[in-house]
């Protein structure tokens, strides 16, 4: 590090190399209004725009010189976009694609449409689908009246196009209660036709909405120099992402309402050093990569 | 000239003594290792002889600098509760049953392998050639990822077995990168067979700015390789070693450490 970053306040991460690029393709839009959403998306929040087709199209063109590995899309709502089923089919042409979705709005025609994009190319389409709790009494308050049966008849939508969605769940419970939820999920989502889920369990963050819900963050929850020797900083998404949106790009898909965020117009004004100054680096530094899928974020060793 | 590469071992020495047969008979005049020389099989030690007696040089893997540096676990980055158990257990087990002399053997092998045959400049790896416990599958790797790794790699050919599962994608500039494959499990598709791959250079030298048609500087052929793996499951019932490890040998399907596997290919096993 050099000595400008050791007197600074706090330590700052650079893109050591764009892997995933991530495209928050619904902006900021949602079909719902979960209590614990870190941007509090929701139906009426325009903060941040959809993106077309060709904007997508345009910054897959411009990933290749930087030779990223794979493609995220989030919101808000990706499938909110009417956009979105071309989007993924043309990404697939490019890259593997992950998509960050409620499975609360998904159409048949949609999913059959996506299942033979991913049978025609030789990458994978991920879908990650969050649910709060293994019930609706868990999941309801959180995500709102009739999500839990929604989301679930979404995966059931998926599953049966061949897709193994992967259901991340917020902590919204005490962390020793973790085997008994998983037990839980597993056996509704088989009454489902899920057997054999893929399961995530994904720590809150606390801005947001779900600042107001429970507590933010503490003075003393920052990510320090002292805690960063040693450390493995590729566990940080900020080392290894970016986040096209409409407003410019933005240095990770959590700390979007954070006025530092948006780094550059292009990826290639976009990969300065970031100061870890917020909270939600502190969560990010505790747990890793979190919003990326597990293969893609190896520790160093 | 023909060159054989071995992926995982897992311990697995009996289908290692059937490949290096193997390979002999089809005329390899080099053998590689890639790495991986523990995990779910019985007998750890019975192993590095094959290795030192046929001339065998490895690559250093995520499970050979943990064993060989008394580390906690295994490395392979998986956040999956059930995973972890069992990877711990074959973990434990592989190390303590991991003779001292062969543990410092391991933390001395080198994390890639650099050489030139008939103008070819190969790189051999682990995971990746930035990361020895990268997985690098198909489905989620894209071709201009590839191209950067090799850019800042230096090299025509570039192996590695890390992800356990064989392919291999044509770049441009007639490069190539090979997963060769493991020796130590199936490949999760219901069979019991396990792979290496052979290399052949021997079409290669001279012109190299005229390739053969649909190829690149090297002709691969992915070896399916039939070995005693009955055997292998009593060694491990005898060992007391769990039951899903013993299936995925004797059915062909992976039980565990699935996390880690991408959707489109988790989707072609079982589990």
């Amino acid at each position: 590090m050099t000595t400008h970053v050791e007197h600074a306040k706090c330590p700052t991460v650079g893109l050591a190399s764009l892997d995933e690029l991530w495209f928050q393709v619904a902006g900021t839009k949602c079909n719902l209004e979960c209590s614990h959403c870190f941007v509090s998306c929701s139906p009426s929040n325009d903060k941040f725009g959809f993106l077309s087709l060709e904007t997508v199209r345009r910054h897959l063109e411009d990933s290749i010189e930087h030779g990223v590995r794979e493609y995220y899309f989030t919101g808000g709502e990706p499938f909110l976009n009417k956009e979105l089923v071309p989007i993924l089919e043309l990404t697939l042409k490019y890259g593997p694609a992950t998509v960050l979705t409620n499975a609360t709005f998904l159409k048949a025609e949609w999913v059959a449409r996506l299942r033979k994009a991913q049978d025609d190319s030789i990458y994978c389409l991920e879908f990650r689908v969050s649910i709060d709790g293994p019930d609706a009494r868990t999941n309801d308050p959180i995500r709102g009246e009739g999500t839990f049966d929604e989301a679930v008849s979404g995966v059931a939508l998926l599953v049966q196009a061949g897709f193994l969605p992967i259901i991340t769940m917020t902590r919204v419970w005490d962390d020793a209660n973790d085997q008994n939820v998983l037990g839980q999920f597993r056996k509704v989502l088989a009454e489902h036709g899920y057997d054999r889920a893929r399961l995530k369990i994904l720590p809150r963050l606390k801005i947001g909405a779900e600042a107001s819900r429970t507590e933010g963050y503490g003075q003393f929850d920052r990510v320090t120099h002292g805690l960063l020797e040693d450390y493995d900083v590729g566990q940080l998404i900020c080392n290894h992402s970016r986040v096209v949106t409409d407003r410019g790009i933005a240095v990770c898909p959590i700390l979007l309402d954070s006025p530092t965020a948006i780094l550059g117009e292009t990826l290639n004004d976009a990969g300065g050093d970031f100061p870890l100054s917020h909270g939600a680096c502190f969560t990010c530094y505790q747990y890793g990569a979190i919003c990326t899928n597990t293969a893609s974020s190896p520790m160093e060793r | 000239m023909r060159i054989a590469f071995f992926g995982g071992i897992y311990n697995n020495y009996l289908a290692l003594a059937a490949a290096i047969e193997d390979a002999s008979l089809r005329g390899a005049e080099r053998m590689y290792c890639l790495g991986d020389l523990g995990a779910f099989g019985p007998h750890p030690d019975r192993v590095f002889p094959l290795l030192r007696d046929n001339q065998i040089e490895c690559v250093q893997g995520n499970y050979d600098h943990s064993i060989g540096n008394d580390l906690q676990d295994c490395q392979c980055g998986y956040t999956d509760p059930r995973d972890n158990w069992f990877a711990q257990i074959s973990y434990n087990y592989t190390y303590v049953n991991t003779s001292l002399k062969n543990r410092h053997w391991m933390r001395a092998l080198p994390s890639e392998i650099r050489f030139e045959v008939d103008g070819i400049r190969f790189l051999l790896c682990h995971g990746s050639p930035r990361k020895t416990n990268e997985f690098l599958w198909e489905s989620t790797t894209s071709t201009h990822f590839l191209e950067r790794l090799f850019q800042d790699a230096g090299a025509d050919v570039v192996l590695g077995t890390h992800s356990g599962i064989h392919w291999q994608r044509q770049l441009n500039g007639n490069r190539r990168f090979i997963n060769v494959g493991v020796l130590g499990r199936p490949e999760n598709d219901g069979s019991t067979n396990v792979w290496y791959t052979i290399l052949d250079t021997s079409r290669a030298g001279g012109d190299r700015a005229v390739p053969p048609a649909d190829m690149g500087p090297v002709e691969v052929e992915f070896v399916p390789l039939l070995y005693d793996h009955e055997r292998l499951a009593m060694e491990m019932r005898q060992e007391e070693l769990p039951p899903e490890f013993i299936s995925t040998i004797r059915e062909g399907w992976w039980t565990t450490c699935l996390e880690v596997l991408p959707g489109k290919e988790r989707g072609e096993g079982r589990y």
